[in-house]
């Protein structure tokens, strides 16, 4: 029983980290159409300038929780001067292209990244853990758990809840909608559809950004953290369906429960459960659990 | 049958200019002509509209097979080696052919890449493969003769280059064949194809496992080469280099795929010794530089211009 407990709590508190950084890739993809490989990257320049930041905000002596307000300014940070940039500058040469050729733009986009974080910030780790105690410990059954961890729970229902309503409860949001259902119209209706583009690319960044950011005070922030990411975030999408915001979510979990199954009933299958995972999803919802059907091209 | 001459006029060509060429560059070569094979397959994939993620899996199946079977049977024949890697490779990949010919697009890339790294996961944990330092292999040997150790380099780049040549001299055929000009037919449009009479996903699930076929080929040259075996080998990263290569040499020449894998091995080992911290940066720049300006790969500089544009048509 007490496994069981520790199973779920584990597989929640991945879920909801992972929850964060997958929401924020398939909504690039639902109104870009765009699968971004970088996206890992931004995750890990978020985790990067989170560390920055909160050393920052140590050495001028603030108050303990203004180091969650770092990581939270960190990925705003993130989000407002590298996504316009990527956006406007880069993959807006390439729209229009080929799917596949767009996912080859953002490794390209990847690879550049990658070095870049070294050369800013070097190749030695850095430790950040003073927002990590912030929160105490919480006991559950006979087990002590990092409040932080369930923090994070929180953070990533908020994002969820927050995103669902913003898309569906408000004129921005519908606005939104009607790019991801046709660009063409909406742009025929009045809507700024690159105006658009950029935003939701900026907003989906953030969410990578604050993903980073928020993992930061948990890990040593080194080289290395973008790529396990990026593949992880795919097999949450695929099995949600990408583009959807209640896919993600499902996903999610069942990525982090298989993942939290597998680590304390088998180890040796911690690497590879997520993607068995994913295969059986795909095997019997070829599109993923909230995909729309689509007409076949003629 | 002009492509066949001038194919093996070219192996013809390479194998003298070896015997004047320096051990570095026997070597890069050697490397580029194994890993070319891998990207051949994407290559072929790719005709048929579909792009393939995870090579690495069948690129370490073949490796991982060709490297036991030396140092586990003893078997030290290169030729032996290498039809154990494409065996192996073949094999693995089979079961999943029926299933990923279903699959077109962004689901085909992250399907075939999620399979590539449940084996990298399964190589890391496995203790009797080295787990994650992987294990050693001694020198193949041809015939039953081991090459003397001022020969071996140019032995094995001879043995690399002149499998790769026949290999390609091979796959042009099928790409003229009425089976591999169906792969571009399902490219354009499938449903049309269908209606035709042919098999769509006939066509793809056997392009996957041919695909597969010559990855583990690929596999079982580079780790005769390398001497080495880890499961990076089977990483996405080590998949998203061979897209990389297919990318850079488009779909349209098999040479141009030799050519592409070349300028990545020769550039990869300048920037890693020159600037060792950037190299992937400058790798990066040069994909976004090639999709930008050369969108059908650097083989549309010399195949026939109408025969590029013709089935360019519809591209996007």
């Amino acid at each position: 029983m007490s496994t069981a407990i520790t199973i779920l709590v584990d597989g929640v508190t991945y879920a909801a980290w992972l929850f964060i950084v997958a929401l924020g890739l398939t909504l690039v993809f639902g109104v870009l159409k765009i699968l971004n490989i970088a996206h890992g990257s931004f995750y890990a320049v978020g985790a990067y300038v989170g560390a920055t930041f909160v050393t920052w905000f140590a050495a001028m002596q603030l108050a303990p929780w203004m180091s969650v307000v770092a990581l939270l300014l960190a990925s705003v940070a993130v989000a407002a001067v590298l996504a316009p940039l990527t956006e406007r500058g880069l993959l807006r040469v390439f729209y229009g292209r080929d799917e596949v050729l767009l996912v080859l733009v953002t490794y390209a986009l990847f690879l550049i990244l990658e070095d870049a974080t070294k050369l800013v910030w070097g190749v030695n780790p850095y430790f950040v853990s003073a927002p990590y105690q912030l929160f105490g410990n919480v006991a559950v059954g006979n087990q002590s758990y990092v409040g932080y961890d369930f923090a994070l729970v929180g953070v990533a229902v908020a994002c969820g809840i927050g995103v669902w309503w913003g898309l569906n409860r408000t004129r921005t949001g519908k606005i939104v909608l009607a790019v991801i259902h046709s660009a063409e119209v909406a742009s025929s209706m009045g809507v700024n559809v690159s105006r658009v583009y950029t935003f939701a690319f900026m907003f989906g960044i953030f969410l990578a950004a604050l993903g980073g950011a928020l993992t930061a005070p948990m890990v040593s922030v080194q080289p290395g953290l973008s790529v396990g990411v990026v593949i992880v975030s795919f097999a949450v999408v695929i099995i949600g369906g990408l583009g959807s915001i209640e896919g993600a979510a499902l996903g999610a979990l069942i990525v982090g429960l298989a993942r939290s199954l597998a680590v304390h009933t088998w180890p040796p299958a911690e690497l590879f459960s997520i993607y068995v995972a994913m295969a059986v999803v795909l095997m019997f919802r070829p599109e993923g659990l909230f995909q729309r059907i689509q007409a076949r091209k003629i | 049958m002009k492509p066949v001459w001038l194919g093996l006029a070219a192996v013809a060509a390479l194998l003298l200019a070896g015997l004047a060429m320096p051990k570095w560059l026997l070597f890069l070569s050697a490397m580029a002509a194994a890993n070319g094979i891998v990207c051949l397959g994407i290559v072929l994939l790719m005709r048929g509209g579909v792009v393939s993620f995870g090579q690495g899996l069948v690129f370490a199946g073949g490796g991982y097979a060709a490297a036991l079977a030396a140092s586990k049977l003893g078997i030290s024949d290169a030729l032996l080696l290498t039809a154990a890697g494409a065996t192996v490779a073949t094999l693995l990949a089979l079961p999943f052919a029926p299933l990923l010919s279903r699959y077109r697009g962004i689901f085909f890339s992250m399907l075939t890449l999620a399979l590539s790294m449940v084996l990298y996961g399964v190589l890391m944990k496995t203790d009797a493969l080295g787990g994650s330092d992987g294990f050693n292999m001694s020198r193949p040997s041809f015939a039953g003769m081991r090459a003397a150790d001022a020969w071996s380099d140019y032995v094995l780049y001879a043995y690399a280059v002149g499998l790769s040549g026949m290999l390609a001299i091979l796959i042009r055929i099928y790409f003229d064949s009425s089976r591999g000009l169906v792969s571009l037919a399902v490219r354009e449009n499938e449903l049309r194809v269908e209606y035709l009479g042919a098999s769509v996903s006939g066509v793809m699930a056997g392009n996957f496992v041919l695909a597969a076929a010559l990855g583990g080929i690929g596999g079982a040259l580079a780790i005769m080469r390398l001497g080495h075996i880890e499961p990076t080998f089977s990483y996405w990263t080590t998949s998203g280099e061979f897209v990389f290569v297919a990318i850079l040499a488009g779909h349209y020449s098999v040479a141009a795929v030799f050519v592409a894998s070349f300028i990545l091995e020769l550039v990869r080992s300048f920037s890693s010794s020159y600037f060792p911290n950037t190299w992937q940066m400058a790798l990066g720049i040069f994909l976004l530089l090639v999709i930008r300006f050369l969108p059908r790969g650097i083989g549309s500089l010399w195949m026939r211009q109408h025969a590029v544009r013709k089935s360019a048509e519809g591209d996007a």
